[in-house]
């Protein structure tokens, strides 16, 4: 798997939020995408992921040397972020079968078991994400991004909401995930940074 | 690993699934359908009368019960989605496609089970009848295909704007009027003749409406819903 980013800028109006941004990142890789509030690591991990169009350049997706059609592309990717919300009205459980059905995951009910123990989130299952605290509902935001077992995670603000113990989890989801697959994050925090191998900052 | 058609339409249903699952927590839709419905139907029955008019004035006093009682509701498919910003795990999952069908056979559903409530109900307190029930039963669901399909992709347009009620009534005039002439035409047609044939222009016109939306919403969609 193999994502390559050329030339791509973002304007809002007349504002020019990214300047012609270039990368490439294959599996095994890991990139931090860094810069003050309002440089745009939003804009580009939406831009990554296809939730925003580059206003120029553009993003590819490559599997064994075959470029993907955008409309492929949710197939291989789960985003965590603090604008992404899961359905409140629902359980935490309806809302994960939900995703497990559209993304015909085999044994899914042993996978939600197992990530949900995994993220400290046991015996909840059955309880509407309107119940849970925020810190709950970001763990959850975890389950449900990795619940696919996908081939590229991006993470925006990873271990905003989480306790010491929430952002351990992380950590090891964050080192497990760059080992052989793709991880792309955007943060400003120091140690959160350790885990790119390389580093995007943008300048505001 | 492109999608399949197969796969698409399955999708469809889970989305489709998943929204009577909220509907069923929140039952937002189905109030606000049912609850204008009801009253609107009460107060044109108490305005008039119930021999103050004739059967083509009623008949074009059901349709408009139901256009303006859909517009109460069937915009909150895609409202939802966006108030809860969910808009765009939902993106991230699913194709467009898959969200489209599913939403638009939700609307269907909804605005069926709108219509069992509110035709019989119409019939009664109106004091209306018709000559063809089969004509009368194809206009309706025909007519109701036309409207949910064009409700669910004006839903979609005006989901991201700030003034969405306002706005989804607006917009949805003169794309659903087409729908409403015909609506309230074969109905009237109904009222008097028993032969099929005499219906065959309004439930053409019906027909041929609900195919062009559906496949316009099909075929752009993915750029209503990602723009």
């Amino acid at each position: 798997m193999k994502i390559t980013a050329s030339g791509i800028s973002k304007y809002f109006g007349e504002k020019k939020i990214l300047r012609d941004i270039n990368f490439e990142i294959e599996s095994g890789m890991s990139i931090a995408i860094t810069g003050p509030n309002g440089s745009g690591k939003t804009t580009l991990l939406k831009i990554l992921c296809g939730l925003m169009r580059p206003t120029m350049g553009n993003i590819q997706y490559q599997v064994n040397g075959t470029a993907i059609k955008q409309e492929s592309w949710f197939k291989y990717l789960s985003l965590v972020g603090p604008y992404l919300e899961l359905y409140e009205e629902l359980s935490a459980e309806d809302n994960l079968l939900f995703l497990a059905r559209i993304k015909n995951i085999p044994s899914a009910r042993a996978k939600i078991k197992s990530l949900m123990e995994r993220v400290n989130l046991k015996g909840r299952e059955a309880d509407d994400v309107k119940t849970y605290s925020s810190g709950m509902r970001q763990r959850l935001k975890y389950v449900f991004a990795l619940l696919s077992d996908p081939q590229i995670l991006l993470l925006d603000e990873p271990t905003s909401n989480l306790d010491e113990e929430g952002i351990g989890i992380v950590y090891e989801i964050m080192q497990q995930q760059k080992k052989e697959k793709i991880l792309i994050i955007a943060t400003n925090e120091r140690q959160d940074l350790k885990y790119g191998d390389k580093q995007i900052a943008i300048t505001a | 690993m492109e999608i399949s058609r197969l796969q698409s339409l399955r999708n469809a249903w889970f989305v489709f699934q998943k929204d009577v699952q909220q509907e069923f927590k929140t039952r937002y839709s189905v109030n606000a359908i049912l609850l204008f419905a009801i009253v609107t139907l009460f107060a044109v029955s108490f305005s008039i009368g119930t021999f103050g008019a004739s059967k083509e004035v009623k008949s074009a006093l059901l349709w408009i019960i139901l256009f303006f009682s859909s517009m109460s509701g069937l915009s909150h498919i895609f409202v939802r989605e966006e108030e809860k910003h969910t808009s765009d795990t939902l993106k991230l999952i699913c194709a467009p496609v898959s969200i489209f069908i599913g939403k638009l056979i939700f609307n269907f559903i909804l605005l069926l089970l709108l219509e069992i409530i509110t035709v019989p109900l119409f019939f009664a307190v109106m004091n209306f009848s018709v000559a063809s029930t089969s004509i009368f039963l194809s206009v309706i669901l025909l007519g109701s295909i036309g409207l949910s399909a064009g409700a669910t992709m004006i839903a979609a347009i005006i989901s991201k704007a700030s003034a969405k009620g306002a706005l989804f009534a607006v917009l949805s005039f003169p794309i659903l009027l087409p729908v409403l002439v015909a609506g309230i035409s074969g109905t009237k047609v109904a009222v008097i003749e028993t032969s099929f044939l005499k219906a065959a222009d309004e439930l053409q016109m019906l027909f041929a409406y609900a195919v062009v939306v559906i496949t316009a919403g099909l075929l752009l969609f993915d750029f209503v819903w990602n723009e």
